[in-house]
């Protein structure tokens, strides 16, 4: 697949003697929703922070557009267009929501280092537009400590995109969320891969957010890949049902 | 060395490593249940050492009357540690933990003038301990018995503690709340007993360490603040909370120290190398060593997370222009009504409010607290003082260059800083500016020992204390605006986000680590201009500019204003400079008043004073609206 903003290839990690993820391969495709599944300690989020810098893999090629980030720190990964969320929610929370999503903005312009021009002055209009598009611009003057975590889920999805980034990565986006919350996030940032072009990939427990949000879904157990297509497919796949419901069935 | 003199220095060190043991587990029991950085831990091991020696002079220079004395001098002083905790920290421990600091600075000053009280002020020099007074002979050299005992009971107090600790109830307990305080709470165990358990032990050790000293250490006042940092020391190598870490750490550090002072000089290709002036260095360059390859100490881990997070840090305001105004329109104005008294004091202030400001800087705002940061402070005095009196530079220009020189140090010190954070992080700053202070104090062709140097004036057209002020205020206050300034820009910004999530900082490109580097360069130059200034104000320098005490000192301004505001390390600065002038013309005792005032701030506004002033402020307005 040459057209693949992610590809992953043959991934292994180990920790000690525990094989966390053990030779994971899958690729996804601009304006694509993948949703990586499968029980506590499969190895999703191991997956993860192998694919943001975190963790460096034993072994294994992550292609982004074509080039291997495999040891490269999560700012340079940062740099070539990867944004990310992260499982518990991880703001800038003596500042307001608007200079968070500034900040972000700062350094994707590469236009931090100054000592002495003020900082709220810059990159206004860019921030309150990405708000706007999350719904969060009426809460733009109020500091992150003091948000609803459904609220800061959404200004972690907005300091993602002021990278405009190829490649959202989105760790657990809706845990901590009340049902109807997590399906509205979703939907949101569905219509923003799909208008922008952007290709994510989440890892969620909430199964009503994977089977209506996903285009494609892949299941991880024990760490390795057992399933992957479409939700239909993977609704049917009779692997999938035995980890999730046990083999007796 | 022959090899029975290499066996000598390793008994040596091995005597000296005991009482550092001790009194290290009982700092690192403290904190890992607390959570309490105990500046006042050395005070307890030197108040060990004072009530030993008291108790032996009642008691009888006999072996039943030398080992009581030894037994209650140590549970006096456990006792105090209860006192400690039920009077002070119990009332503190859900403030910032920077306030508990505080409140630990201030029980040092009072144990200081206490003892200095009951004691005087003269060196207190103990018996040797009776019927151990004799000499051992091993390989031929003579060892004193005592300090055989001694390397016996280090070993001992380690395995009592390590048998207290897996084998009771209340050992499971203080291992269990060193891991995770919040679940030991939250499982119903009373917290404010085990705490004070714990303090009571920890004490107890550091009174024993001290009160063992006494046939080998003069009973002093200075002892405070010289054994916190060694313990500091041996804490973090070893990892705080690791009993056995300290045990590893005390007998590095010992042996260490006694070979330094066994090798002695030593010409290696035609150079002088001087062993024994390492002494007051080498454990800071172990520990920096130590940190920089295990962030964590020998056998420490990485700190629990806690998982109720402080109140996220309230947004900063800048001064608005007016008041700015107003304040440097009142201190213009100030020496055309008052005295050539009240010049000079206000020189001082400014001085020192430009310390406390670049200190606020660091430790607000950018997160990084520094026990050490008198270090950039008595270094730009120095450079001062030694560029115009050593290399007879014109006082204009020493005066230009000192920040520079304080500047890169600091690009020296912070690489190593911003690798750590937290409480490893404080102790490498302290460690740095012990290394400076030892190198000042020990090099005395170039920098007068502790004498320092004097003759170091303004030039004439300065030398009236008048002109002198306003240029201390220009360079000061100049200081102090491009300070608050850059705070506001992205720079700072980036600080201050740093401060409150690496994790994002990172994840949005941000390369923290360089960033808190430029900002140590940058308060490290600041703090050294205020240390050049204030050179010349007082045409002297010494190394009192670089010690802890001055550190300390800065910590205090900066709390008692309180961390929160940016006005508040200024105003912090004006009332303790202000006030220890005041108290020290009445009192010899003016320590115990400080620390006195202190505590009752403490307890009575946990943010500081101009933190308290705009709770009471916005509280007040909420009832009127």
């Amino acid at each position: 697949m040459s057209d693949a903003v992610l590809q992953v290839e043959g991934l292994h990690k180990a920790f000690g003697g525990v094989q966390a993820v053990a030779d994971v391969s899958f690729a996804i495709t601009a304006g694509e929703m993948l949703a990586l599944i499968g029980p506590n300690g499969a190895g999703k989020s191991t997956c993860f922070n192998m694919l943001n810098g975190q963790l460096v893999p034993d072994a294994g090629i992550v292609r982004l557009a074509g080039r291997d980030i495999v040891g490269l720190r999560p700012r340079a990964v940062w740099r070539l267009g990867v944004g990310r969320t992260f499982q518990i929610t991880a703001t800038f929370v003596s500042l307001s929501v608007r200079e968070n999503v500034q900040m972000a903005l700062y350094s994707h312009a590469s236009r931090l280092r100054s000592l002495f021009r003020r900082f709220g002055a810059a990159f206004r209009a860019e921030a309150d537009a990405l708000l706007a598009q999350v719904g969060m611009l009426d809460q733009a003057e109020r500091p992150c400590g003091v948000l609803a975590y459904g609220d800061l889920k959404r200004v972690e999805l907005a300091m993602a995109l002021a990278n405009e980034p190829r490649l959202l990565l989105m760790d657990e986006p809706t845990a901590g969320m009340a049902p109807k919350e997590r399906v509205a996030l979703m939907e949101l940032t569905a219509g923003l891969a799909r208008k922008r072009n952007i290709a994510v990939l989440f890892t969620e427990h909430d199964m009503d957010v994977v089977f209506s949000q996903a285009d494609r879904i892949i299941v991880l157990d024990r760490g390795e890949l057992i399933a992957g297509g479409t939700p239909a497919e993977v609704r049917a796949n009779a692997a999938v049902r035995a980890v999730y419901l046990g083999s007796t069935h | 060395m022959t090899f029975a003199s290499i066996i000598i220095q390793l008994l040596n060190g091995l005597a000296a490593a005991s009482s550092l043991f001790l009194v290290s587990a009982g700092l690192s029991l403290i904190f890992g249940v607390t959570r309490i950085v105990n500046f006042a831990h050395g005070s307890l091991y030197m108040l060990g050492l004072y009530g030993a020696y008291s108790l032996i002079e009642a008691l009888g220079r006999t072996p039943l009357g030398f080992w009581s004395a030894v037994v209650v001098a140590s549970l006096l002083v456990g006792v105090t540690g209860i006192l400690i905790e039920v009077l002070v920290l119990r009332r503190i421990y859900r403030a910032p933990e920077l306030f508990q600091l505080l409140a630990t600075f201030a029980v040092v000053l009072v144990i200081k003038d206490i003892a200095l009280f009951v004691w005087g002020a003269e060196d207190l020099v103990g018996p040797r301990a009776p019927g151990l007074s004799m000499a051992v002979e091993i390989l031929g050299k003579r060892i004193p018995a005592y300090d055989l005992l001694l390397i016996a009971i280090g070993p001992v107090v380690l395995g009592v503690m390590w048998l207290l600790l897996t084998r009771t109830r209340w050992g499971a307990l203080v291992r269990a709340a060193t891991q995770d305080r919040e679940m030991v709470g939250a499982l119903g165990v009373d917290q404010a007993k085990l705490f004070t358990s714990v303090l009571f032990v920890g004490s107890v050790l550091a009174g024993l360490g001290g009160a063992l000293q006494i046939p080998r250490e003069p009973a002093n006042l200075d002892l405070d603040l010289a054994v916190i940092a060694d313990a500091f020391v041996i804490t973090v190598v070893g990892g705080l909370g690791s009993i056995g870490g300290a045990f590893l750490a005390a007998v590095i550090i010992g042996v260490a120290k006694a070979f330094c002072i066994g090798i002695g000089t030593v010409t290696w290709f035609g150079f002088e190398v001087s062993f024994s002036k390492l002494t007051l260095v080498v454990e800071f360059l172990i520990m920096a060593l130590v940190l920089v390859a295990r962030p964590y100490g020998l056998l420490g881990k990485p700190q629990a997370v806690q998982r109720i997070a402080a109140d996220p840090a309230p947004p900063l305001t800048a001064p608005s222009w007016t008041m700015a105004l107003v304040w440097v329109a009142l201190l213009v104005g100030v020496p055309l009504v008052a005295d050539r008294y009240v010049t000079i004091l206000l020189t001082d202030i400014v001085c020192f409010a430009l310390f406390a400001v670049s200190l606020h800087f660091i430790m607000g705002p950018a997160g990084m607290v520094s026990f050490g940061h008198a270090a950039y402070f008595g270094l730009g005095a120095y450079a001062a003082g030694l560029l115009f009196k050593r290399a007879g530079l014109p006082m204009e220009a020493a005066l230009l260059l000192a920040p520079l020189c304080a500047g890169a140090f600091a690009v020296v010190y912070g690489w190593f800083c911003v690798r750590l954070s937290g409480v490893y992080l404080a102790m490498l700053t302290l460690a740095f500016a012990q290394i400076s202070w030892s190198i000042v104090f020990q090099w005395d062709s170039l920098t007068g020992g502790s004498n320092g140097v004097f003759g170091i004036w303004p030039s004439a057209w300065l030398a009236d204390k008048t002109t002198y002020y306003y240029l201390a205020l220009a360079c000061c206050g100049t200081g102090i605006a491009l300070l608050w300034r850059v705070l506001f820009s992205p720079f700072g910004f980036v600080l201050r986000a740093g401060r409150d999530s690496p994790l994002r900082a990172e994840a949005i490109g941000i390369d923290l680590r360089g960033f808190q580097w430029a900002a140590f360069v940058l308060v490290g130059a600041l703090a050294g201009l205020a240390g050049a200034v204030y050179a010349f104000s007082k045409g002297s320098i010494s190394p009192s500019t670089i010690s802890i005490g001055q550190s300390t000192d800065g910590l205090i301004m900066v709390l008692l204003g309180g961390v929160e505001t940016l006005t508040g390390p200024v105003v912090g600065t004006a009332i303790y400079t202000w006030l220890r002038d005041a108290v020290a013309r009445h009192t010899e005792f003016w320590r115990a008043v400080m620390g006195g005032v202190i505590l009752l701030i403490v307890l009575l506004f946990p943010q500081g004073l101009v933190g308290g002033l705009k709770v009471l402020f916005l509280r007040w307005r909420e009832q009127r609206a």
